[in-house]
């Protein structure tokens, strides 16, 4: 690992890191949508997962912060595994990890600052979430965020008033308010035009840079995962198949994720 | 090329030959039904006969009305009638959202619980008004509490299955979200599932009270208290005068009720 400011554990990971061994998941039995992940995730950085529909992209996501129980296998996050996790402490570890969803998943008849501060249900009493009653600093954090992800002017405008660009920038300021140490992105960019997914991965990449969280995205634009990403892992049938640096990644590998090759011609 | 030709031979049919026959015995059926009853239903053809010169008959006695009753009896028997109406209506809301919580089957995944909740929701609804009256007559004496209990008992199976509904329909992408944020239950509540029902739950709520402005004027009957005391009490001596000023009354306050609830939910819903 590089320079990269992260605690050291006595196993040489810093503490941020994510560990997957042997992640299995059937939806159904003996038809298993991913078959036998292991992933080691520095605790800085993009890590793009990039493959075809339908390959477990998301549920290998979805099993990290258990919102997809997995069906065998470990996930070490911070000193715990988190497939193991039940009640109280799931709850805990789930307020550790942000996460960013394909269609935002805003509470569409609150407020900006109310869906901003709703990152933080997590820690506020049920009294004070009810009344509206947040801690100052939550408050001004997300003022904060707001700044930084260029929606200041719109804080009490109602979520579901605004573009989807807009929306995912609230979605992805949501996951900031938590303080995670994880990001997790599913198709963050898939509903937008091209030019906002430009935007919203820069956002992206610069907010969780700033506060040196891992962030690890799932995307089906190869471009995009290559120019933001410091490692891309592909994956196809449930298995990875690649695993390496943006540079690396060559037309046959392409071809191994996402098969076939004609489709490869018409890349801008 | 050869695809013009199988375009062409190919047909498409909107039921398949299953679906075509059981639409054709239904059409039967609901021929057989309509012969059926006309020989069942037995009219008795000289009711039948002299029925609007009793109908006539019925007008000339309501006219002139007797517009002193209004004053007398009716005015304050109306006020509790609304009173009956709201408070039923109110008290249901205090049991029909908690049960609705657990009749939903995405906030309770609990199948014996949802289906606890829903057999209330059904006792409530199979018995009529009049009935639920009846019983609270005989427990609490006839009146206006009795009343407001039958209709607030009437009214939690309407309200709570109407609401636990809304619920199931919420936006699961949002709870998701806020259950990823590690939110408890209760907050994935009143921050993620009230803000996307709260406009249904209003206009399930005034819907019911302007049902329960038409149920309560005839909770009199039972002597549940309300306009139908003073309806009941005309008809008795018939009074038909007095009769007319009641039945105008509550058509008037039906339609100012409706005029109401249909303000509101255009305004602020």
């Amino acid at each position: 690992m590089n320079a990269a400011p992260g605690l050291v554990t006595e196993s040489g990971q810093d503490a941020r890191s994510l560990v997957i061994r042997d992640l299995v998941k059937e939806y159904r039995r003996n038809k298993p949508v991913l078959r036998g992940i292991n992933l080691t995730i520095a605790g800085h950085g993009l890590t793009a997962v990039i493959g075809p529909s339908g390959t477990g992209k998301s549920t290998l996501l979805r099993c990290i912060n258990r919102l997809v129980e997995p069906t065998s296998g470990e996930i070490k996050f911070m000193g715990q595994d988190l497939a193991r996790l039940r009640g109280r402490q799931l709850r805990e570890a789930r307020r550790r990890i942000g996460m960013v969803f394909q269609e935002y998943n805003l509470v569409e008849r609150l407020t900006v600052m109310e869906n901003l501060l709703s990152g933080r249900l997590g820690y506020v009493p049920v009294w004070r979430a009810w009344l509206r009653k947040f801690p100052q600093a939550d408050i001004d954090r997300a003022f904060g965020l707001l700044d930084a992800v260029g929606l200041e002017r719109v804080a009490l405008r109602r979520a579901d008033a605004l573009s989807g660009g807009q929306r995912q920038r609230v979605g992805i300021a949501r996951a900031i308010m938590q303080e995670p140490d994880l990001i997790l992105a599913d198709e963050p960019t898939s509903s937008l035009d091209p030019k906002t997914s430009v935007e919203i991965m820069e956002i992206l990449s610069r907010l969780a840079g700033e506060r040196d969280i891992p962030v690890i995205v799932n995307i089906h634009n190869v471009g995009l995962a290559k120019r933001f990403a410091q490692r891309v892992v592909g994956m196809t049938g449930g298995h990875v198949v690649y695993d390496g640096p943006p540079d690396g990644l060559t037309d046959a590998d392409l071809k191994a994720i996402y098969g076939g090759e004609n489709w490869l011609d018409e890349r801008p | 090329m050869s695809t013009v030709g199988t375009a062409i031979d190919r047909e498409w049919v909107r039921f398949t030959p299953a679906q075509r026959l059981g639409r054709y015995a239904l059409y039967l059926a609901a021929v057989i039904a309509i012969v059926w009853s006309f020989r069942t239903i037995e009219i008795i053809p000289e009711f039948l006969y002299d029925s609007p010169q009793q109908i006539a008959d019925l007008f000339v006695r309501m006219w002139p009305m007797d517009w002193s009753y209004f004053g007398e009896a009716v005015w304050a028997s109306l006020i509790e009638t609304l009173h009956i109406a709201t408070l039923g209506t109110i008290l249901s809301l205090f049991f029909a959202v908690p049960l609705g919580l657990v009749a939903a089957r995405n906030l309770t995944p609990v199948p014996v619980l949802n289906w606890f909740a829903h057999f209330l929701f059904v006792t409530s609804r199979s018995v009529n008004s009049l009935v639920w009256a009846l019983l609270f007559v005989a427990i609490f004496g006839p009146g206006p509490l009795a009343g407001t209990l039958a209709i607030a008992f009437r009214s939690i199976g309407f309200v709570g299955k109407l609401f636990g509904e809304a619920l199931e329909e919420a936006n699961q992408g949002s709870i998701e979200a806020l259950v990823a944020a590690g939110a408890p239950k209760r907050s994935q509540i009143l921050m993620g599932y009230w803000p996307q029902v709260r406009p249904a739950f209003w206009s399930i709520a005034l819907f019911r009270w302007d049902i329960n402005i038409r149920e309560s004027a005839v909770l009199g009957l039972v002597g549940a208290g309300g306009i139908g005391v003073a309806l009941d009490t005309a008809l008795n001596l018939l009074y038909w005068d007095q009769v007319a000023v009641v039945l105008l009354t509550i058509f008037a306050v039906v339609v100012l009720a409706e005029l109401v609830v249909t303000a509101i939910r255009q305004r602020a819903l």
